[in-house]
């Protein structure tokens, strides 16, 4: 409310962040600095320490050691100062089930100390915005999921914080609420707004972020814009299948540098590394050249596990993704 | 912050009265098990336990005139101690409360907002108290209408209702504590348990004198006894002696205890993920 617009200086800056749990390590020294006003997505797969850091950044656990500022003030010696810029919508939903979404939202009202009037504003105004006024009077137990996510959303944006953070806001959502999800982000970035979010998927970090932070055993392990990513990772995979043997048997000479991967048992040769448009055409036309007749071409796009295969040298998904 | 201490607690205590009027049957819950109970002592054993007393001089076997004195004796002698579950079992409930929501998240939510320290916890305690209230009221109601009849006078009466209140605070802020420290709601729900049996075990149903050896120095030490000895004796004008001072500086110990911890949990205590 009263927090000025800083764009001087990073919105988050974190030196040497750890955290361990017991005898694990969760977080092993780690740097950020996200810019005042983008948004930043903090990628990885499931128990890599994603909630654990947005945890310590929305002050509601204590690093063991490390220095992060957010907004420019220390989270450990002024959690209240930090608590007035910022919100949190975390992973696990925070919204009263036993109320109506007005109820809900108005209790965030009172406890920014709107003043009635001002307050009813501005909640009419976010069930709008989240698509939501519908619903607005009936408990939240009764609502789906995805709308649950929104009032979540709705709720943290109450006292128009000037840093949010979105612990994998969108991991289960159907369409609808993806694209509201998407929507909010990019019209709150467009306010100036910083946005720091988690994500277990590499697509989901790559539509709205400006810049993506891959952890993994606890140490920041890839950093950059989505594009610097991916050309970082030889991206997914094209799968060509044949009508013949002997087609598949010609193209695998063809395409013989790229090491390819025969499926003799349904005709078909898979390329890792090819899944960027170009090298797909230029594989289309090599064949063609060489009067080699595809039936289907299937293309996977990089994810992340070839982020991490690329660049952890193992598999990234071995725990199932939470619904 | 400071500044909003007092507007911050009284939007947690209207979230507490909300859910009290929208969701009713707690409360009814909370009173109706101290009603129950008190039907049950007074009609199936009150005739018995009441003679033990020794009030109307009969001893077991006095005969169908006495019972029904006997009985009335027994109703004044154990409404304080029935009082008292009502407070363990408002108690109960805010553990419960609290435990959920510490699972539904919205305790993070809290901790993440630039709200005045211990507002959340105060709504709760606050809330617990007025659920004492509505429970004591219901009560006295019951207790009026099968003939229980105070021998005091008002003064005593607003005094009995503060003592009420005291053990009220003190019983709900350390099961604000329990809740905040059970990993899950069951927890929450079994947790405080002991609150509500600790009345039995004490002078509330039966004097601690006739009780065995060390059972009996637990009754006639452990914090239920002076509240309800002194809860007895602003009803029905039983001599009250030290137990006054002594019931309420155990509600001051136990509320401020209860409130350090609650604190710090709610200060420390890691986000739960999932369940
Ligand atoms: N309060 C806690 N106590 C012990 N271990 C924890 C606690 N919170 C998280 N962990 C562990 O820390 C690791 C990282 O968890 P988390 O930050 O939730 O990962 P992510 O959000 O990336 O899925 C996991 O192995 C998890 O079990
Ligand atoms: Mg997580």
């Amino acid at each position: 409310m009263s927090a000025q617009r800083s764009t001087a200086g990073p919105a988050i800056w974190v030196r040497g962040l750890r955290k361990s749990f017991e005898k694990s390590v969760v977080l092993d020294g780690i740097d950020l600095d996200v810019d005042a006003g983008t948004v930043f997505a903090l990628l990885g797969p499931n128990g890599a320490g994603k909630t654990t850091a947005i945890h310590i950044l929305t002050t509601l656990l204590a690093p063991d050691a490390g220095e992060v500022l957010v907004g420019g003030v220390d989270v450990v010696r002024h959690p209240d100062a930090v608590r007035r810029l910022i919100g949190l919508t975390g992973q696990v939903s925070a919204v009263d089930q036993q109320f109506t979404g007005t109820e809900n939202l108005l209790l965030m009202a009172d406890l920014h100390h709107l003043g009635r009037a001002e307050g009813r504003a501005r909640v009419h105004g976010l069930l709008e915005r989240f698509d939501l006024v519908a619903a607005a009077d009936r408990p939240v137990q009764t609502w789906s999921g995805g709308m649950r996510r929104r009032l979540d959303l709705a709720m943290t944006l109450v006292g128009d914080p000037r840093i949010i953070f979105l612990d994998e806001p969108t991991t289960g959502l159907d369409p609808r609420s993806r694209r509201v999800m998407h929507d909010i982000v990019r019209e709150l970035v467009g306010e100036g707004v910083t946005v720091f979010l988690t994500t277990q998927y590499l697509d989901e970090a790559d539509r709205p972020a400006s810049r993506i932070a891959l952890l993994d055993a606890g140490r920041i392990v890839a950093l950059g814009t989505p594009a610097e990513l991916k050309r970082l990772v030889p991206g997914g995979s094209v799968r060509l299948e044949f009508g013949s043997a002997a087609d598949l048997e010609q193209a695998a000479r063809v395409v013989d540098g790229n090491g390819p991967v025969r499926d003799e048992a349904s005709l078909a040769l898979e390329i890792r590394g090819e899944g960027g448009v170009h090298a797909l055409r230029t594989l289309l036309d090599r064949l063609d050249a060489a009067s080699v007749k595809v039936e289907a071409v299937t293309v996977r796009a990089a994810d992340l596990d070839d982020v991490f295969l690329s660049l952890t040298g193992r598999s990234g998904s071995q725990e199932a993704p939470k619904p | 912050m400071t500044a909003h201490a007092l507007a911050d607690t009284v939007t947690m205590l209207r979230r507490s009265l909300r859910r009290m009027r929208r969701y009713p049957s707690l409360t009814l819950f909370i009173a109706g098990i101290p009603v129950v109970l008190m039907l049950l002592f007074v009609y199936v054993f009150g005739g018995t336990l009441g003679a033990g007393l020794g009030s109307s001089g009969g001893a077991l076997g006095g005969g169908a005139a006495n019972a029904g004195l006997d009985r009335d004796a027994y109703l004044a002698y154990v409404v304080p101690g029935i009082l008292l579950i009502g407070v363990a079992g408002a108690g109960h409930g805010t553990a419960i409360s609290v435990a959920m929501d510490m699972t539904a998240g919205i305790i993070a939510r809290f901790r993440t907002m630039a709200i005045a320290r211990g507002s959340v916890l105060a709504g709760h305690i606050l809330g617990s108290v007025v659920q004492t209230l509505l429970a004591t009221v219901i009560v006295v109601i019951v207790a009026l209408a099968i003939g229980f009849r105070p021998t005091t006078g008002p003064l005593d009466w607003l005094a009995a209702t503060g003592l009420i209140v005291l053990a009220a605070v003190a019983v709900s802020t350390l099961c604000v504590a329990l809740g905040l420290a059970a990993n899950s709601v069951e927890t929450a729900s079994n947790s405080p348990m002991f609150l509500t049996l600790l009345p039995f075990l004490g002078s509330g149903f039966v004097p601690a004198s006739t009780m065995p050896g060390p059972l009996r120095w637990f009754a006639e030490n452990q914090p239920f006894t002076p509240l309800n000895e002194a809860l007895r004796g602003l009803l029905i004008g039983t001599p009250i002696g030290g137990t006054g001072l002594l019931a309420v500086a155990w509600c001051v110990g136990v509320a401020a205890l209860g409130l350090i911890w609650a604190l710090r949990l709610y200060e420390r205590l890691p986000v739960r993920v999932g369940g």
